[in-house]
């Protein structure tokens, strides 16, 4: 299997057919996905007369774009006009979209061919994809673990080696917890970067569109295609679109890299390089982080102060909280977000004596166990008596979080941390709402502060299974982020292949 | 069932269920109200701040209101729209009788 930017750059030059890259993609969904169940749906049809556009482009001479014949899936809460669009949800169970995310119409429009739609945690609303209404997906390395989640389908998708490229969303973690377990590359752009026109909504302040990749180079140029300002999107920044694949080539020789301390525990004490923490560096360390994680964390920061960073630990005490905070914000939002879904426009109704009933009975039958319990709950963390309490005390918690990261990052260029506390975890062991919602303790801080975050592979934890580090940067720092990644990258020891034969194992040592 | 915390009570669920329009039944309300208690009383961790000095931050930038030019742009197809609802008629959604009466 080549990688993203191989295949295009080969379609582009005529060496390669893009209806024969989605042929050989196409023959392992159809031998390997009965097992992975990475997608809802596999748009075969539109995918072969896409892929046969862009062989006619190169015949007759006009380049098709910078991703040229390449296979991608979306996340099923990403909207295409005429493939269903179901959120994983029996609300919108075959609801076609009258129209295309902006994400959606920018990667096509670059010549990449939508070859299916992913599994996801219903609405998005967890760590695993167990909460999807269709069954979950399976994880590549290991099928009796989860992929992680909410975009599970989506980083399986990659992992197994179904598609080069996949786009998620990532409101607390659902882009980068997935990419982590699953062994591959995720990034959540800085909010804002990426046009959320089109992506159905979970928690607006939080929301954010970003890629999976099997590398760093091919994550960064599916970035630079779906970044820029959209005048659809009203909280899209009106900023210039760096080069980000130049940024990959640039070496970490004095950036100063920060190992966030209150996320990185049970490990040995202070990084080699950085000696013990210095004083009120060493912050309240959070419980639940496994030790081969946090281990492979101060690797990696080895690694950078070995290619020339300096690295030293950093203390941002408010990440402790955020959490908690997170879990009263979100489900606030999804409560007035998820009010649309009443039996009325879209999707479902279950008919009642009058609207209302008929209402009440729709939501009842339509929405899964976790969409109800986040909808009540935020419902109730917004109500008469309740609010200061619980939401108006969490968005001050918010603040915090936003300080002290601008505190942090006066002294450090990026921040690392573990991705995910713990590596792909079998079905079922964290059935325990509060045991799940841990899975997200270590990337909801940037969701909390909008700033961007990736997830890049280092090595492996418990039973040889894949863990990822976590780059985090200030707004709009994407590129020294991308720099300190691909640093990553490069000193990473290679990993295994997933399981299922002839998949993506290959794709690291091809790039 | 339903641990001895007063974070949340079955009569809170059984209030915001009506609030969220979610119709559901009394052992629903009671796995609700466990599963609900849990999550709040991990909340509870933030009454040991100290935040009266902290403003609230509902977005992680400054918003404003985004004007576009007022000019007409083609909105999406009606009949396409329509096609996807669980009922139309003379180009409107169709829903039961909101109060009641015969209509």
């Amino acid at each position: 299997m080549t990688s993203a930017h191989v295949i295009a750059s080969e379609v582009r030059a005529g060496t390669r057919r893009a209806t024969d890259v989605l042929e050989e993609f196409l023959g392992r969904i159809e031998t390997h996905d009965g097992d992975v169940h990475a997608f809802n749906t596999v748009s075969a049809e539109q995918a072969r007369a896409a892929a046969a556009a862009i062989d006619a482009s190169v015949d007759e001479g006009r380049d098709p774009g910078p991703l040229a014949g390449i296979p991608v899936a979306f996340k099923d809460n990403l909207c295409t006009r005429g493939v269903a669009t179901t959120c994983s949800s029996r609300m919108l169970e075959g609801w076609q979209p009258p129209y295309d995310a902006t994400v959606v119409q920018a990667m096509t429009s670059a010549g990449a061919v939508m070859i299916g739609k992913t599994n996801l945690d219903e609405f998005a609303m967890g760590s695993s994809t167990e909460h999807s209404a269709f069954g979950p997906t399976r994880n590549p390395y290991d099928l009796t673990r989860v992929p992680g989640g909410s975009s599970g389908g989506s980083a399986a998708a990659v992992a197994a080696g179904f598609a080069p490229l996949a786009l998620g969303s990532d409101t607390g973690g659902s882009i980068r917890q997935p990419a982590s377990l699953c062994g591959i590359v995720g990034i959540k752009p800085t909010y804002g970067r990426v046009s959320r026109y089109g992506l159905v909504a979970f928690a607006s302040s939080f929301d954010q569109i970003g890629p999976f990749a099997t590398d760093v180079a091919d994550a960064a140029l599916a970035l630079g295609v779906i970044s820029g300002h959209d005048p659809a999107d009203s909280t899209s920044i009106p900023a210039a679109v760096p080069d980000f694949a130049a940024a990959l080539a640039r070496g970490v020789e004095g950036l100063r890299v920060g190992v966030v301390s209150e996320l990185t525990g049970s490990g040995r004490n202070g990084a080699a390089n950085g000696g013990p923490p210095p004083g009120d560096a060493a912050g309240d360390m959070l419980d639940g982080i496994e030790a081969d994680v946090t281990e492979r964390v101060l690797e990696a920061a080895d690694a950078l102060a070995d290619a020339g960073a300096t690295v030293g630990r950093v203390s941002v005490p408010a990440v402790t909280y955020g959490l908690t905070a997170y879990y009263l914000i979100a489900p606030a939002e999804a409560s007035s977000n998820l009010a649309r879904y009443d039996g009325t426009r879209y999707g479902l109704r279950v008919e009642g004596a009058d609207v209302e009933e008929m209402n009440r009975l729709t939501r009842r039958a339509g929405f899964g166990d976790e969409v109800k319990a986040r909808i009540m709950l935020g419902t109730f963390a917004l109500s008469a008596g309740y609010y200061d309490a619980y939401y108006g005390k969490a968005q001050r918690v918010r603040m915090l979080t936003r300080r002290d990261f601008d505190a942090a990052y006066a002294d450090f260029d990026v921040l690392l941390s573990p991705t995910s506390p713990c590596v792909a975890f079998r079905f079922g062991e964290r059935a325990d709402p509060m045991t799940m919602y841990r899975c997200d303790t270590c990337t909801i801080p940037s969701n909390l502060s909008g700033d961007p975050a990736m997830s890049v592979p280092f090595g492996t934890g418990a039973e040889d299974l894949p863990v990822g580090v976590q780059v985090m940067a200030p707004a709009l720092g994407e590129e020294t982020m991308l720099t300190v990644a691909a640093a990553l990258e490069r000193a990473a020891p290679p990993l295994s292949k997933p399981l299922l034969a002839g998949a993506a194992g290959s794709a690291r040592a091809g790039s | 069932m339903g641990e001895p915390t007063a974070a949340i009570s079955t009569d809170d669920v059984a209030h915001v269920a009506r609030l969220a329009r979610i119709e559901l039944t009394s052992d629903e309300i009671e796995h609700y109200t466990g599963h609900l208690g849990r999550v709040l009383e991990h909340a509870r961790e933030l009454e040991d701040l100290d935040l009266d000095d902290v403003p609230p931050l509902a977005h992680p930038y400054p918003l404003r209101n985004v004007f576009r030019d007022d000019v007409a742009s083609s909105p999406v197809d009606r009949d396409e729209v329509l096609s996807q609802a669980p009922a139309a008629s003379g180009g409107q959604f169709e829903v039961p009788p909101v109060l009641g009466e015969e209509a």
